[in-house]
């Protein structure tokens, strides 16, 4: 997307540096070889970058503060650690090719070492860390306090293989799952905790990862600068299914981001069919409510996801399928089958128990009844 | 004492060929060779564990794999890679090398450095046989508190891995102590410490960071293993243990661990270099004390691993700065090596070519390890595969390299043969080419947001292409590592014949025949210089030949010209030896009897308390019985004395 460009826009200056014409009439012929050698070189590099920032996951694609100073520190560094490579490595080459034994050669002297040299090469790598240190350590204070103190400040818990998003009193205490809704543009503290085992929120777009560990509450600040989608992932081996424990956030303008909070309050709306009246029934005689949540229903659990306005998310299972009907509907057939080793399957009686299994037309009615929250 | 001396008891055995020579032996050669064989065939089953990911990774969505067997692999491969096969690939050249390197006829103690062997090996059984009691441990080599808590992780796999490294910790550290008593100790005369050569001095500070370095993860383990078996909290949250303790106790481990690792190879490139450059090292000293400052700065820089723990930006800003620290005696090290090619006369062949290949894929590894120092772009790369490529370039690229560097420079000196230079080209160069391909693309992997540890990705995530690429990679180090066994298992019989001294050296080792006799030095030579043969063979300095030959079959021996294959350790030796009244140590039972009562403590603890007290009594009962062993066979062999 746009990262195309600033990619293209941080490469030219140094790519430009390189085919810079000499003044030495005799470099002409050289500089056509380094021409080609570049003609054939950009293409391979062009696909190399063009390829990064097609990733929904890409940090190269930064659009949030915290993870645009990162990328700003990373391209520093990098760009030195290019510069060390070049030299270090080609010095390293014409010695080998240079001093390769000839024939009737002479011994070489033995030379035991020479100390200007070696406090050179020592100071070398010495001034060049130094100066990757100051930007490191500002960065380390910049990104890791938070600059304001009036700021959105929502609880991240992580579950084994889940997310859980706790909003402040301010926000009605909405808490929502696996689908993070944040206003564009706005400082968002979020303090991180975790259940059961560790694990780490990572959203790389806006921000790199921080830990949630059982007991400690760990914080993080992000800030997204236009409206989007953003992936997120569990950062933190975390156990059987940590390969899909991943969530979205969702960055927009503060007048939807108020009235999505409005309606995380309300009551769900009244069936509007059949089959959505026999889900909502389905879904306390089967159970379910015993660990979902749905605000204004009987649905009071805390174990699993709070499935409040579950129809306005993008994704089932914590973001790891698009939020459709065929979807659900296999989420609710054998959801170990979609994601190996989760609690719902563990647990829910009709997964527990062959002969209480659910019936093609009540998941039909249930996905109709969870469809029908929005 | 009467009991104590029931013939047969404690008679020390005296065959020196068979199957029986190789159980009871306490000859530092034939333990390296051991040592060396058992990790190369752990070498193989880690690398079979890394292509059955790369294979399940290749493509999004596949399910070759699954998940339940793919954390166990994923956590094998790292155990088996650090603690099987490269900490006991450099325990072999220790063993094997270090005493002919420093003019000495075995290790300080020769028993305990077989005890260090076999319990290797047990330990190494005890954590794989997990594979087929119910699964191998699953929670990364790193194994992260409370994932590893009963709670959580429930079957026998977690307490496998922490009995497996605790026995494999006792071997260290009983190897360590050896080690560090052998070369301030038995060093010919003449060799000062600043004579020593430079894979000695690695070898040394290396035996000082295990010291160190091992009781830390022991009591993490025995802290783990507490709160598993016995129901104590020191990692359970919910009655208020820290998960956080585990990980600093690991990487303060783990962190000099990595040094462990590296230096040893550090070692041998150090050693390849001059000879094949015709030159000594650029800068000795200031190699020597680059290795003892990466030694020191190794123990400040753990938190490095825990950047996004929260541990807050003074923490990490001082962490940043200390691993930053690191890079300078490490760039250090590669210009002194890069002086020591300048000038030289270069000779390409394999060892050589093996380790200019680990300085320029350590370059890689070092700066993106100081890509890494940089706590705020490192909460990007943190756990993602980009830390992957990392570790990559620096034990693979670095460490496995200059490992087999080692084995083609010093194969000549084990058994009497070169390995063929036509194949081994062909080994290095797939080596190279497939690790490249295997691990470069994991850096845009990571930066592209992949994280570490996921046994599966959807194809939306755009990693498909490099993953694939990355697989191919891996099959082509894996026909590197074809060509190799196939020019070990040929040249084994119909090597070329080295002679003592096939690469022109410049170390005590290639003084004396190939394979060395049991008793390595006729007469102990004196030392007058570093890189004391070459100076003895150019005669620079003014003394006669260190080894001095006693009689007229050593003089025969001690050639330079090529020999035929002579049996190691033959009875012609032992002959030899008694006739020059050299001591040899006495071959033993208990240091595998010890090493057999611990592995089977080690299985009682998760199976049967029985067991238990049967392993321990026995460990208990050939500790005394080693103790009280006889210094000479009571039967008068006339090898004891």
């Amino acid at each position: 997307m746009n990262l195309h460009q600033s990619d293209e826009t941080a490469l030219r200056p140094a790519w430009r540096s390189r085919v810079s014409p000499s003044k030495d009439p005799m470099s002409h012929q050289n500089g056509r070889r380094y021409l080609s050698l570049l003609l054939f070189l950009f293409p391979l590099l062009a696909l190399l970058l063009a390829c990064t920032p097609s990733h929904p996951q890409s940090t190269f694609d930064a659009l949030g503060d915290v993870a645009q100073k990162q990328l700003l520190l990373f391209r520093v560094i990098f760009w030195a650690a290019v510069f060390v490579f070049v030299v270090v490595e080609a010095i390293l080459l014409y010695s080998v090719i240079r001093f390769r034994r000839r024939p009737n050669q002479a011994h070489p002297v033995p030379i035991h070492g020479n100390s200007r040299l070696e406090w050179a090469w020592t100071l070398a790598p010495a001034i060049v860390l130094a100066v990757i240190a100051v930007p490191t350590v500002r960065y380390v204070f910049e990104t890791g306090n938070v600059p304001e103190n009036e700021a959105l400040r929502i609880k991240v818990i992580g579950h084994q293989w889940w997310w859980e998003f706790r909003y402040p009193q301010e926000y009605g205490n909405v808490v929502t799952a696996n689908e993070l809704r944040i206003p564009v543009g706005q400082v968002v503290v979020l303090t991180l905790e975790s259940k059961d085992v560790i694990h780490s929120f990572w959203i790389p777009k806006l921000a790199g990862k921080v830990d949630l560990i059982p007991n400690r509450t760990n914080i993080m600040w992000i800030r997204a600068e236009s409206e989007g989608e953003f992936y997120g992932q569990c950062a933190e081996f975390c156990g059987i299914a940590h390969a899909k424990m991943r969530f979205r956030v969702k960055a927009e303008a503060s007048e939807s981001f108020e009235a999505w909070v409005k309606a995380m309050k309300a009551p769900p709306p009244p069936p509007g069919s059949d089959a959505e009246a026999e889900g909502a029934r389905l879904f306390t005689q089967k159970g379910c409510i015993a660990c979902h949540k749905i605000e204004g229903t009987a649905a009071v659990g805390i174990l699993g996801p709070n499935l409040t306005l579950f129809a306005s998310r993008s994704t089932v299972g914590a973001g790891i399928l698009d939020n459709t009907e065929y979807n659900v509907a296999r989420w609710l057939r054998d959801p170990d089958e979609v994601k190996r080793g989760n609690l719902m399957a563990a647990l829910a009686p009709f997964y527990r128990d062959p002969t209480m299994r659910l019936k093609e037309g009540e998941i039909e009615a249930l996905v109709a009844y969870l469809h029908s929250l929005q | 004492m009467a009991a104590l001396t029931v013939p047969g008891v404690l008679r020390r055995p005296a065959s020196y060929t068979g199957l029986w020579s190789w159980v009871t032996t306490v000859d530092h050669k034939r333990i390296g060779v051991l040592y060396g064989v058992t990790a190369f065939i752990y070498l193989l089953l880690g690398g079979t564990e890394a292509f059955l990911m790369r294979l399940q990774l290749a493509r999004p969505d596949q399910s070759l794999v699954s998940p339940e067997a793919f954390n166990q692999l994923f956590t094998m491969h790292g155990t088996t890679m650090v603690f099987l096969v490269v900490m006991p690939l450099g325990a072999a050249f220790f063993n094997f090398m270090i005493p002919l390197m420093i003019g000495a006829r075995d290790v300080a103690f020769p028993r305990l450095n077989a005890f260090s062997y076999w319990c290797f090996l047990g330990g190494s059984l005890l954590l794989n046989s997990s594979w087929f009691l119910g699964g191998a441990p699953n929670a990364g080599w790193f194994s992260y508190a409370n994932l590893t808590s009963k709670a959580f992780n429930p079957g026998h796999g977690i307490d496998f891995w922490i009995l497996g490294l605790m026995v494999l910790g006792v071997a260290s550290m009983a190897a360590a102590f050896n080690f560090i008593v052998t070369i301030v100790n038995m060093r010919a005369p003449g060799m000062t410490l600043m004579r020593m050569p430079v894979f000695v001095w690695m070898t040394l500070v290396t035996s000082f960071l295990m010291i160190l370095a091992f009781p830390v993860i022991t009591v993490a383990l025995i802290e783990l293993m507490f709160d598993r078996m016995f129901g104590t909290n020191f990692f359970n949250p919910a009655a208020g243990g820290q998960p956080i303790l585990w990980q600093h106790l690991f990487w303060l481990f783990g962190h000099p661990e990595v040094y462990i690792l590296i230096l040893p190879a550090m070692g041998i490139v150090s050693e390849i270099l001059p000879t094949f450059s015709g030159k000594p090292l650029f800068g000795y000293p200031v190699v020597v004390f680059s290795g003892i400052a990466i030694g020191f700065l190794g123990w400040a820089v753990w938190s490095h691993h825990m950047f996004t723990v929260g541990l807050g930006p003074v923490a990490n800003s001082v962490f940043a700065l200390t691993t930053m620290t690191i890079a300078v005696p490490t760039g250090v090290k590669i210009f002194n090596w890069i002086g020591t090619l300048w000038g030289g006369s270069v000779r390409l062949t394999t060892p050589m070519l093996f380790a200019i290949g680990f300085i320029a894929m350590f370059i890689i590894g070092g700066l993106s390890g100081v890509m890494h120092a940089a706590a705020p772009s490192d909460a990007q790369q943190q756990d993602t595969y980009f830390v992957v490529a990392h570790i990559h370039y620096v034990l693979f690229g670095g460490a496995i390299f200059a490992l087999f560097g080692g084995i083609y420079y010093w194969f000549p000196k084990v058994t009497g043969h070169l390995l063929g230079e036509g194949l081994g080209k062909l080994n290095f160069w797939l080596m190279i080419i497939g690790m490249n391909t295997a691990f470069f693309p994991m850096h845009f992997l990571g930066l592209d947001g992949m994280p570490r540890r996921i046994y599966t990705y959807s194809g939306e995530m755009g990693w498909g292409l490099w993953n694939f690429v990355s697989t191919v990679g891996v099959g082509i180090v894996i026909l590197g590592v074809l060509v190799f066994l196939w020019n070990f298992f040929s040249s084994l019989r119909r090597g070329r014949p080295s002679g003592g001294d096939p690469w022109d050296g410049r170390t005590l080792e290639w003084s004396m025949p190939s394979p060395p006799p049991l008793y390595n030095f006729a007469a102990i030579p004196r030392v007058n210089s570093r890189d004391a043969y070459w100076e003895q063979k150019r005669g620079e300095v003014g003394d006669p030949p260190t080894n001095s030959p006693r009689s007229n079959s050593h003089n025969e021996h001690s050639s330079n010209g090529p020999i035929g294959r002579r049996p190691q350790g033959s009875y012609s030796d032992v002959a030899e030896a008694a006739r020059l009244s050299i001591h040899l140590p006495g071959l033993s039972y208990f240091p595998i009897l010890v090493a057999i009562g611990l592995t089977l403590a080690g299985f009682g603890l998760i199976y049967n308390l029985g067991l238990l007290f049967a392993g321990a009594a026995l460990a208990v009962l050939s500790i005394y019985g080693w103790a009280l062993e006889p210094v000479s066979d009571p039967a008068g062999h006339p090898l004891g004395h």
